[in-house]
C-alpha cells in the first residue's frame, strides 16, 4: 500500500494535466466560458442571501452582518466538499474506459475530481475578497496563517472520503443516491447558513462536534469572518482524523483496485 | 532474452446471476451479503496458459471469438491480474487495446495528444519533441486544433494510434486495431511495426487477420476456449488453426444441411421465377437426397480451391418416363450464378428413367475463390416444367489460402523475363 501511495507522486504530472483538462473542458462550448467559475458561486450566493436576508429575515444575530460575507465563508468550502464527493463517486464509472482499456492508476480519477473542485474554490475566494472589500469587512490578519491549514485539512479529509466512495460505487451503484441525500442532511447539520453560536446549536453541541465539517466551517468562519481563531485544538484533532480517513480510504481503494477493471 | 513470459496463467471471471444489478438493496434484502457475494458461476477465460515471447520478435495470438485472446493481452498489459500463475513483462508496455481510450471529446486534438501521452508515461517535454511526428503520422495537421468530438471515427483512431506508437515502448501490444484506417494508413502502421522490430522491440499482436500474422509474426500461439492449442512458428500455427476452422465449419454446414433435407415436398404452384429459395415441382420425379462428395468419396461441405467435388443426386421416378433433364447451378454469396448447366444444354437425349437412380455431376477442379456458395439442383421436363426444383438449399464453402478476389480462379502462373526480380 505504501509503495502505491508513494507512486502517487509519480503521477503528479498526469494529475496536473487531467485537472487542467477538467477545468478547460467543463465550460467548453458555453458563452461565458471560464467566467462561470465566478458566476456560479455569485448566483448561488445571491439566492441564499435573498432568502436569508429578505424572506427569512433574522435580525437577532447581529454578529453575522454582513450576512453575504458570513454565508460565503462557509458556503464556498461546502460547495468544494460536496461537489468533490459527488463527482468522485462517479469518477471511476465515467472513467471506466481508462480503467478497462489502458493501464491507468485508478486513484488518479477521484483525486482529479477533488482537485478540480479545489481550483474552483480558490477562484471563489476572489469573489469573497471582492465582497469583503465591498462590505468593508476584513479578516483577522493574525489568524490568517491558519487559513491554508484549514484548506489542507479539508483536502486530506475529502480525498479520504473520495477514495472510499468511488471504490464502493463500483460495486454498489446505490452509493450515489445515498450520498446525494446524505449531503443535503449534512449541509443543514453544519453551521453554514446559521452561525455556530445559535442557541439551538449550543443545546446539541456534543452532537454537532461529532460532525467533522462542523470544525471546518467554524474554522473558516472564525478566521475569515469573526476575526478570532479559537478553534485550533479541534482543528488539529480533525487533522489527525483526516489523515486516518485518508489512509483508511486509500487502503480500501487499494484492496478493491483489482476488481475495478472487471466490475466497472 | 524473453520479453514476455506467461507461466501457467489462469484467469477466472465470476458471473453473478442473482446479483445482476449489483445494488446495495439486493445485497441487503438478500439477508446475507456474504452469500450474495459468492459467485454463482465461474468462467475460465484462460486456463493454464504458458508461452514466452522473445525480445525483438513479433508474436501473434490467434483464435476464435471468446477464446481468451484479449484477456491474455490485458494480463500482459497489467490491466487485470491473473487468478493464478505469473505474467512477467520486461520493459515499458504500450497497449493499443482501445485507441484513444483517454481522449476527452470537448478539448482539441493537440491537448488530447499531450494528456494521452502523459497517461502513457511520457513527460511533457518528450511529447513536445514528438508532437510533429505524431501529427504527421496521424495525417491530422489541419484538424489538430479542433475538438476531438468533431473528428470522424477514423481520425480519432489514427490519432490514438499515432500517440501510442510514438510513446516508444519496449513492448507494443496490439489488439485488432489495424482495421481502422484506409489502405495507406494500414501500410504505414505495418511499416512502423517492422521498424519496431528492427530496433529490438517486441510486438504482441492479437488479430483475426491470419494473413497478417503470417506476414508479420515470427511465432504465434493459438488459443481456444481459454486453452493453448498450439504454439510455435506462425505459419504452422495458422495452418493448424485453419484446419480446425474447416472442421468446425464442416460440422455446422452439415447441421444446416440436415435441416435442409427436411424441406417440404415439392409445391406444385410456387412461382419459380420469384422464389429466392425453396423447393417446388410436380413431384413426378423427386430428388430424394443431395450429397457433396470430396475426392475420397466422403460427404463434405468445405472444399479447397482446386479440389475435385462431386454432386450426387439420388432421384426416384414415380412412373417410368422418357422426358427428363437434370441440372445444377452454383451461386456465390451475392447470388451471382457462377456456373449453371443441364443435360439438355450438354446435348444429352433422354431415353428412360425408371425407379430409383443416382446422378453424379463431377467437377474435376473447383476453380472458385474463397467464399460460401449455394447450390441449385433440379430435374424437369424438356420444356422446362419442373418435376422437382431445389433452389439454393445446399451450402458449401470454398476455402483458400490465397487472398485473390472475384469468382473464378483460373489455373495460372506468372513468368518474367530475367530483368524482373522478386525477393
Amino acid at each position: 500500500m505504501f509503495s502505491n501511495l508513494g507512486s502517487l507522486l509519480r503521477y503528479r504530472g498526469l494529475i496536473q494535466s487531467l485537472v487542467a483538462r477538467e477545468l478547460k473542458a467543463r465550460y467548453r462550448g458555453s458563452v461565458l466560458g471560464f467566467a462561470w467559475s465566478f458566476v456560479n458561486p455569485l448566483l448561488l450566493l445571491s439566492i441564499y442571501s435573498f432568502v436569508f436576508t429578505t424572506i427569512m429575515r433574522n435580525d437577532d444575530v447581529a454578529q453575522t452582518k454582513p450576512f453575504a460575507v458570513f454565508l460565503f465563508c462557509g458556503l464556498l468550502p461546502w460547495t468544494w466538499f460536496s461537489a468533490s464527493l459527488t463527482e468522485a463517486t462517479s469518477s471511476l464509472i465515467s472513467g471506466g474506459n481508462l480503467i478497462k482499456k489502458v493501464l491507468f492508476p485508478a486513484e488518479v480519477l477521484p483525486i482529479v475530481s477533488v482537485l478540480a473542485n479545489m481550483v474552483h474554490y480558490l477562484l471563489g475566494l476572489l469573489i469573497l475578497a471582492a465582497f469583503m472589500i465591498a462590505f468593508q469587512h476584513y479578516p483577522d490578519v493574525a489568524s490568517l496563517p491558519w487559513f491554508p491549514v484549514v484548506i489542507a485539512v479539508q483536502l486530506i479529509f475529502t480525498l479520504g472520503l473520495a477514495f472510499v466512495l468511488s471504490a464502493l460505487t463500483v460495486h454498489f451503484r446505490d452509493v450515489r443516491d445515498l450520498l446525494t441525500n446524505l449531503l443535503t442532511l449534512w449541509f443543514f447539520a453544519t453551521p453554514i447558513i446559521y452561525p455556530y453560536f445559535t442557541p439551538s446549536v449550543s443545546r446539541f453541541l456534543t452532537l454537532f462536534r461529532l460532525n467533522p465539517f462542523y470544525h471546518l466551517a467554524v474554522s473558516y468562519q472564525e478566521i475569515l469572518f469573526f476575526g478570532q481563531f479559537g478553534h485550533a485544538r479541534s482543528l488539529l484533532l480533525l487533522a489527525a482524523l483526516s489523515v486516518v480517513v485518508f489512509l483508511g480510504g486509500y487502503w480500501l481503494f487499494d484492496r478493491l483496485r483489482d476488481s475495478f477493471a472487471e466490475a466497472v | 532474452m524473453t520479453a514476455i513470459e506467461l507461466s501457467h496463467v489462469s484467469k477466472m471471471y465470476r458471473r453473478y446471476s442473482a446479483r445482476r444489478f449489483a445494488t446495495l438493496k439486493s445485497a441487503l434484502l438478500g439477508r446475507s451479503i456474504l452469500r450474495d457475494l459468492q459467485p454463482d458461476e465461474t468462467f475460465m477465460a484462460l486456463n493454464d496458459v504458458s508461452f514466452r515471447v522473445a525480445k525483438g520478435s513479433a508474436f501473434g495470438v490467434i483464435g476464435r471469438n471468446g477464446s481468451g485472446k484479449s484477456t491474455a493481452l490485458k494480463l500482459v498489459a497489467g490491466i487485470t491480474k491473473p487468478t493464478s500463475g505469473t505474467v512477467r513483462v520486461d520493459g515499458r508496455v504500450s497497449a493499443l487495446i482501445e485507441l484513444g481510450a483517454g481522449f476527452h471529446p470537448e478539448i482539441s486534438g493537440r491537448e488530447n495528444v499531450f494528456i494521452n501521452g502523459i497517461m502513457l508515461g511520457l513527460s511533457k517535454r518528450d511529447i513536445e519533441k514528438r508532437f510533429d511526428d505524431i501529427v504527421d503520422f496521424a495525417e491530422l495537421r489541419d484538424f489538430i486544433d479542433a475538438p476531438v468530438k468533431t473528428y470522424s471515427s477514423g481520425m480519432y483512431m489514427r490519432l490514438g494510434f499515432a500517440v501510442a506508437v510514438n510513446v516508444n515502448p519496449d513492448v507494443l501490444l496490439v489488439d485488432e486495431v489495424l482495421a481502422v484506417g484506409d489502405e495507406s494508413f494500414t501500410h504505414k502502421c505495418l511499416d512502423r511495426f517492422r521498424d519496431f522490430r528492427r530496433r529490438g522491440k517486441t510486438v504482441l499482436l492479437v488479430t483475426h487477420s491470419l494473413a497478417l500474422v503470417e506476414r508479420l509474426c515470427d511465432e504465434a500461439v493459438w488459443l481456444d476456449g481459454g486453452q493453448k492449442e498450439a504454439e510455435g512458428d506462425s505459419k504452422r500455427v495458422v495452418d493448424a488453426y485453419l484446419t480446425a476452422v474447416d472442421r468446425s465449419e464442416e460440422r455446422s454446414l452439415a447441421a444446416a444441411s440436415a435441416t435442409a433435407g427436411r424441406v417440404s415436398p415439392p409445391v406444385p404452384s410456387a412461382n419459380m421465377f420469384q422464389a429466392t429459395e425453396g423447393r417446388w415441382g410436380s413431384g413426378d420425379v423427386e430428388i430424394v437426397r443431395v450429397a457433396l462428395l470430396a475426392q475420397n468419396g466422403e460427404p463434405s461441405f468445405v472444399f479447397h480451391t482446386g479440389d475435385p467435388m462431386s454432386i450426387r443426386l439420388s432421384v426416384r421416378a414415380a412412373q417410368p418416363t422418357g422426358d427428363f433433364v437434370f441440372g445444377v447451378g452454383l451461386f456465390n454469396a451475392d447470388g451471382v450464378c457462377c456456373f449453371g448447366t443441364n443435360t439438355e444444354l450438354e446435348q444429352m437425349q433422354p431415353d428412360q428413367l425408371v425407379g430409383e437412380a443416382d446422378v453424379t455431376f463431377a467437377i474435376d477442379s473447383l476453380d472458385l475463390v474463397e467464399g460460401s456458395y449455394k447450390l441449385d439442383v433440379a430435374v424437369h421436363k424438356r420444356d422446362g416444367a419442373p418435376y422437382d426444383y431445389h433452389r439454393l438449399l445446399y451450402t458449401f464453402r470454398v476455402a483458400s489460402r490465397s487472398r485473390d478476389v472475384g469468382i473464378f480462379r483460373p489455373r495460372h502462373h506468372w513468368t518474367f523475363s530475367s530483368n524482373v526480380r522478386f525477393r
